[in-house]
């Protein structure tokens, strides 16, 4: 069954929509939602990771569009130039998930793929600009 | 058992002199007790690579034809400082470009500079009889310039604080992105490695001692501004907060790329990180005692950044060993740890100026002046007066 994340911008006016309850009753999609910012009249963001059945799946995604969200595919990795960081750890203080930590013994940025939300906030704190999202 | 500063630069030059980085020397006294490790070792050296705000370079361009006594100046669209003779200047690393803002600032520049770019140097004028040019646009090299050394008024705290934020906004400092409600916790020192933490009491780093600044060979050129010898110190005499500082000069020229590093901290500003190193000598029992402390025995204050005032609340003390762990407990609640700066490029610069002396590239200068020391000087606060004060 296929199983992909999305990063779902919400316009201020569609911010209340219960799109979790559509996909899961309408088209039998399991949303799981890893992370939001929503507030009536603002623009929103979500990250969605979706599971379903192939033809649900599109269906479900048209309809997220069609409610005028957009949908775009999420960020699938965290990219760090080496030349640029200089092992700080400054990214390890905002990261709420644990997926970067340091190694108390050798200093060294550690980063555990399957615990990272890509939240963006070590790309934000990062003072070397040294971590970008890839997709 | 003492030995002297001339002994230690005798087995110096003579390639007996026994050096080790303050982690090293902390294991060995650990193994063989203090009394043994005073006796073997005659250098210990130490290294910090932290963001250093208070940073920068005096730079000479040298004299165009025609002449020009430049007033306003901006190099890569950074503004440089117009008020010393014709073609010097002060650039600071925290100064923000006009047009990219912090995230290109001052220190950015000196980073180009460092790396052989070309930078592109402007500057107005309102034009003099010794100085007709009004005008100048023109790119310049690290290379082409006469001077460029760096001068920086506070380097390498001794100590620093734990910043933590219990209100309900996030904030972003100089310590980086603090989260709410003890959301996390950032820290800055290199610990057990941190130069003024392995000479508590200054008695070997003043005035006049040769240092590394950034990959060159440097010194101290006077106490770093904010230089606090009075604050609240433990049972080994180790400051618990920020407390001395020194002003340091080195040449650009012989910088290092690998040792100074451009920074931005989002919502707050440029700053740079500058690696500090200072060699220790082993004079005694006393001074070994503390370069034997480990990051289990150095601690630090915890402050709560979410109150923006001068003075800001302290929620307890918290050990190196502790921090560096990645967790804390403040009042009861385990919160994440994050440093900012880099333990990774401390040990290398420890590590580089252990091989410098050993290699005898380096020698120990005893210092010309001793710092301010312990109940001489505190930090003055600045009161805002509606009137003139009598």
């Amino acid at each position: 069954m296929p199983r992909k994340r999305f990063d779902l911008t919400f316009p201020p006016n569609q911010a209340t929509k219960p799109i979790t309850y559509h996909l899961v009753k309408d088209y039998d999609l399991t949303p799981n939602i890893l992370r939001a910012q929503i507030q009536p009249g603002q623009e929103g963001r979500m990250l969605l990771e979706i599971t379903g059945p192939k033809e649900s799946f599109d269906a479900g995604v048209a309809f997220l569009e069609q409610e005028g969200i957009t949908v775009q595919p999420a960020a699938t990795d965290i990219k760090l130039d080496e030349d640029a960081c200089v092992l700080c750890g400054l990214c390890t203080a905002v990261c709420r998930p644990g997926a970067l930590t340091m190694s108390a013994e050798t200093g060294a940025l550690l980063f555990d793929k399957d615990k990272c939300v890509y939240c963006e906030a070590c790309v934000v704190a990062c003072p070397r600009r040294a971590i970008t999202l890839s997709f | 058992m003492a030995k002297t500063w001339e002994e230690i630069n005798a087995r110096i030059a003579s390639g007996e002199a026994v050096v080790m980085t303050a982690e090293e020397f902390g294991v060995l006294a650990a193994d063989e007790g203090l009394k043994a490790a005073a006796k073997k070792v005659d250098v210990v050296t130490t290294g910090t690579f932290g963001p250093m705000c208070s940073s920068g370079v005096v730079l000479n361009f040298g004299h165009s034809d025609p002449p020009i006594r430049m007033g306003e100046i901006t190099i890569n669209d950074v503004e440089a400082y117009g008020g010393l003779a014709a073609v010097d200047t002060y650039l600071g690393v925290t100064q923000p470009s006009r047009t990219k803002g912090i995230e290109y600032g001052g220190a950015h520049v000196i980073e180009d500079l460092i790396r052989g770019k070309a930078v592109r140097l402007r500057a107005q004028s309102a034009g003099t009889d010794c100085y007709p040019r009004t005008e100048i646009d023109t790119w310049v090299t690290l290379d082409d310039l006469n001077q460029a050394y760096f001068f920086n008024p506070r380097n390498a705290y001794q100590n620093y604080a734990v910043a933590v934020n219990t209100s309900d906004r996030v904030i972003h400092t100089y310590l980086g992105t603090l989260l709410p409600h003890l959301g996390n916790a950032t820290y800055c020192s290199a610990g057990a490695l941190s130069p003024l933490l392995n000479d508590p009491t200054y008695r070997t780093i003043g005035v006049g001692s040769r240092i590394f600044v950034a990959g060159a060979a440097g010194y101290v050129a006077w106490e770093g501004t904010q230089h606090n010898p009075n604050q609240t110190r433990d049972e080994n005499g180790v400051p618990v907060a920020p407390a001395g500082t020194l002003a340091v000069i080195a040449d650009l020229k012989a910088a290092s790329s690998e040792f100074y590093s451009a920074a931005t901290f989002t919502g707050y500003g440029a700053s740079a990180f500058v690696g500090i190193g200072v060699p220790i000598p082993v004079l005694d029992e006393e001074i070994a005692a503390t370069l034997a402390l480990t990051d289990a025995d150095i601690t630090a204050t915890v402050i709560d950044y979410g109150v923006a005032r001068r003075s800001r609340p302290a929620l307890g003390r918290v050990t190196y060993a502790q921090l560096r762990s990645g967790e804390i407990e403040i009042e009861g609640k385990k919160v994440q740890t994050g440093p900012i700066s880099s333990i990774a490029k401390a040990r290398r610069i420890a590590a580089e100026l252990k091989t410098w002396i050993t290699e005898h590239k380096f020698e120990l200068v005893q210092p010309l002046q001793l710092l301010p020391q312990p109940g001489s000087q505190g930090v003055k606060p600045l009161d805002i007066h509606t009137e003139e004060a009598n």
